[in-house]
C-alpha cells in the first residue's frame, strides 16, 4: 500500500539542512535536524522555528459564521473580538473531542481555524456537513505555509513588537507579508506565522538568516510535553471528554454545543478519571499506552531534556489524581515508580 | 558531541549493530555508530544485572532516545562481568564515543567459537550499503 505522502513548501530546503524526514499524519515532515534535545533547548533559552505547514486551515465565514462555530466549540467565541484568539474544541455527541484548535477572528463574520494535520480532513467534513444558511465552510490549507517561531528570544528576533498572547496582526518579515498570530506550542513567548504557501521558503529563510534554529516535530513533541499542552490522538481523542482531561476551562457550559449535556453530567458527578501529570522517580521512559497499576494508562511519554528525567501524561482514576499521587507504571514489564505533579511539568524559573 | 561515522577494523560485528571487542576469554560489547545515530541522542540504558547471563542473538537490554525504544541484541552469549555505568549516569556517551567510552558490558565469553559466526568491518560494511 504505497501512499504518497505530502511535502510542505519547505521540503527541499529541510532535505538541504539534513533533516531527518519521517512520515506524520500523512505527511513527510522533519523530526530532526542537528538533535532533538539541542533543538528543545534552543527553544527553552533562545529561539528557534519549526515547519508546522502540515497543519490544516479552514475559513468560515458569513453573517451566520458565529453562530454556526458557537454550536459546534465548546468555547464562547462571542469572548473574542477581531485581532484575538482562542484555544477551543470541536465536540461530538457523546462529549468526546473531534479535536482541538484554535479560532481566530479575523473579523465580525470570517474566522481561521487552525487545526490538527492528522484532523484536517475530518474536521472540513464535520463542519461542512452541519453548515447552515448563512456560512460557508472552506478548506484553505494548502494556499498556507506556517512557521512556528518560539522561545524567550523569539519576538525580539524577528524584530516584532511585543503583544497579548493570543492575539494577531498583519505584518512584514523580511518583505514578506504575514499573519503573526502570537500563539504556540511550547509554553514558551514566541508566535507562529502564517504566509502565502509561495512566500514560505523566502520566509524560512529570512528566519534562519536571523539566527533562529531550525527544529523538528520531536522537539516540538518534547516542548508540548514539559507544559502539559494535549496531543489530540494521544491524550485527547473522540472517546474522551474535556472535564476529564482538565480541559474543563476551555468548555463554556453556560452555551449550547454539541454533546454539552452529556459534559455539564460529567462535571456535576465529578469525572471518574483524570488525565494527570507525572514525573518519574525512578529510570525508565513512560510511554504511550503503558498501563498505570491501578486501571490507568499512560497517553503520552517522553524524556524531559530540562528536567533530565522521563515525564508523561495518562489517565488514571480520580482517587490517584491528586499532586503528590505515587503510581506504578509498567514500562515493558518492569514496575516503575512515578509521582503526580501539578501541571505544567516545567516552568520556567522567575 | 555525536561522534563522525566510523567501524573500527579491530571488532568484530553482529549484522543488528552491535559490536564485539575480545579479550582473552572476556568481551566489551557495545552498538555501532550507524544505530546510535539512528536512533539519536540516548537518554536511557537499560542493562542486566552483573552476573546475568546474554544468549547470542537475544535481547540483552535496551537503549533509549527521546522518540524510540531500541532492544539490545548480544553479539555473543556469556555472563556479564561488568556493566558500563558511566553510560547508565550518562547515556549520550554512546553517540559521543560508541566504540570507547560508550561501551556497554564486559562479557565472560560461554562459547569463544561464536565468534567464527560474527562478521568482519567489510562484512558490516556491506550489511549497511545493503540495508
Amino acid at each position: 500500500m504505497a501512499q504518497t505522502l505530502q511535502r510542505t513548501p519547505l521540503h527541499d530546503r529541510h532535505a538541504a539542512l539534513g533533516a531527518r524526514l519521517v512520515p506524520f499524519a500523512g505527511w513527510e515532515m522533519p523530526v530532526q535536524y542537528e538533535g532533538v534535545i539541542q533543538e528543545h533547548r534552543a527553544v527553552r533559552t533562545d529561539a528557534g522555528v519549526f515547519d508546522v505547514s502540515h497543519m490544516g486551515e479552514l475559513e468560515v465565514e458569513g453573517p451566520r459564521a458565529g453562530e454556526l462555530l458557537q454550536g459546534l466549540l465548546s468555547n464562547d467565541l462571542d469572548r473574542i473580538e477581531p485581532g484575538q484568539a482562542q484555544y477551543t474544541l470541536l465536540t461530538n455527541e457523546r462529549g468526546g473531542i473531534v479535536d482541538d484548535l484554535i479560532a481566530y477572528r479575523l473579523d465580525r463574520c470570517r474566522y481561521l481555524l487552525v487545526v490538527n494535520a492528522s484532523n484536517r480532513d475530518a474536521d472540513f467534513r464535520w463542519l461542512k456537513e452541519r453548515e447552515i444558511v448563512g456560512s460557508d465552510v472552506r478548506d484553505v490549507s494548502d494556499e498556507y505555509g506556517l512557521l512556528a517561531v518560539q522561545g524567550p528570544r523569539a519576538i525580539e528576533k524577528l524584530g516584532l513588537p511585543p503583544a497579548e498572547p493570543f492575539t494577531f496582526a498583519e505584518d512584514q518579515i523580511d518583505g514578506v507579508q504575514v499573519m503573526v498570530n502570537r500563539t504556540g506550542y511550547t509554553g514558551e513567548d514566541g508566535c507562529e506565522l502564517l504566509c502565502m504557501a509561495e512566500d514560505a521558503g523566502a520566509l524560512w529563510d529570512g528566519v534562519l538568516a536571523r539566527g533562529i534554529v531550525p527544529c523538528g516535530l520531536g522537539a516540538r513533541d518534547t516542548l508540548r510535553l514539559e507544559v502539559c499542552y494535549p496531543l489530540h490522538g494521544n491524550d485527547i481523542t473522540q472517546e474522551t471528554d474535556p472535564i476529564s482531561a482538565g480541559l474543563g476551562w476551555t468548555c463554556a457550559l453556560g452555551k449550547e454545543f454539541t454533546g454539552v449535556e452529556v459534559l455539564r453530567r460529567v462535571k456535576e458527578q465529578g469525572p471518574e478519571r483524570k488525565l494527570v501529570a507525572f514525573v518519574m522517580g525512578e529510570r525508565g521512559i513512560p510511554r504511550h499506552g503503558m498501563p498505570i497499576e491501578g486501571g490507568g494508562e499512560v497517553t503520552s511519554g517522553t524524556h524531559s531534556p530540562m528536567l533530565d528525567a522521563g515525564i508523561g501524561l495518562g489517565y488514571v482514576p480520580a482517587a490517584q489524581a491528586s499532586p503528590g499521587s505515587e503510581l506504578t507504571i509498567d514500562v515493558r514489564g518492569k514496575p516503575r515508580g512515578a509521582e503526580v505533579v501539578r501541571k505544567p511539568i516545567y516552568r520556567r524559573e522567575a | 558531541m555525536a561522534a563522525a561515522e566510523s567501524y573500527p577494523d579491530d571488532l568484530k560485528y553482529h549484522h543488528e549493530h552491535d559490536w564485539a571487542r575480545l579479550d582473552g576469554d572476556e568481551a566489551v560489547v557495545g552498538i555501532t555508530w550507524f544505530a546510535a545515530d539512528a536512533l539519536g541522542e540516548l537518554v536511557h540504558f537499560e542493562p542486566p544485572e552483573p552476573g546475568a547471563t546474554v544468549a547470542k542473538d537475544a535481547s540483552y537490554g535496551e537503549v533509549e532516545s527521546v522518540k524510540a525504544v531500541s532492544d539490545l541484541v548480544a553479539p555473543l552469549s556469556g555472563e556479564v562481568v561488568e556493566v558500563n555505568q558511566k553510560v547508565v549516569d550518562a547515556p549520550e556517551t554512546v553517540n559521543d564515543d560508541p566504540y570507547g567510552e560508550g561501551w556497554l558490558l564486559r562479557i565472560r565469553l560461554a562459547d569463544a567459537s561464536e565468534v567464527d559466526s560474527l562478521l568482519d568491518v567489510e562484512a558490516y560494511k556491506q550489511v549497511l550499503a545493503e540495508s
